[in-house]
């Protein structure tokens, strides 16, 4: 039974690091390929973890997994904001949208 | 043959086949950013492969593997960021637009 839910886990991580890979290879341009790319570090690694922590089941490796989960969990947004920021002051073109003049001047890239 | 062995297997292959698929951004992506992006989410993959790979060898060592990769991805995804944004300052101090870096 539980042999059961640790491979769902493992089987649902996967396909969603799978999904984060397509998407960073197909989406047009790198804000979408930013949000593509979040998939395989919250979904992905989450679920792959969290089954590491259900199939050892003991204190040491759940305390570890759940360690990295919420490190996970805290330094993508930092990161992706981080990337974000460089890439739109970097003049990186986007994909069919336009950035206002007023806010290209007031943010001056 | 055992459920979670083949689950195991087949998340195998569609991690790798993830990390084939950012590999291939890396090369092609047309600025730094990419890049980027790219590196850093071969990065998280590699992190749920030794989730993975914990599971398959049955040692619980995998997983501080795990926790020191994060750690040194975060690391490495900042700098490169920072990178990117001090080149593009440096460049407009010089009156370069393009620069020499890679681009």
């Amino acid at each position: 039974m539980i042999e059961i839910v640790i491979a769902v886990l493992v089987l649902l991580g996967g396909f969603f690091c799978f999904v984060a890979g397509l998407g960073v290879l197909r989406l047009p341009d790198v804000l979408i390929r930013m949000h593509a790319s979040t998939k395989a570090g919250t979904l992905g690694s989450g679920l792959i973890l969290a089954g590491v922590a259900v199939h050892f089941g003991d204190t040491a490796t759940i305390t570890r997994a759940v360690a990295t989960i919420l490190f996970l969990l805290i330094t993508a947004p930092v990161a992706a904001h981080m990337i974000g920021r460089a890439s739109f002051r970097s003049g990186e073109t986007l994909w069919q949208t336009k950035i206002d003049d007023a806010a290209e001047r007031s943010l001056k890239r | 043959m055992d459920i979670l062995q083949t689950a195991v297997n087949v998340s195998f292959v569609m991690v790798v086949v993830g990390v084939a698929f950012a590999f291939v951004r890396l090369i092609k992506g047309p600025s730094l950013p990419n890049r980027v992006v790219a590196l850093d989410m071969m990065n998280v993959l590699i992190v749920s492969f030794c989730g993975l790979y914990a599971i398959r060898a049955g040692d619980a060592a995998f997983v501080d593997v795990a926790i020191v990769l994060a750690l040194v991805g975060f690391l490495a995804t900042v700098a490169l960021a920072r990178f990117v944004e001090r080149r593009v300052t440096r460049n407009a101090r010089t009156g370069d637009d393009r620069g020499e870096g890679p681009r």
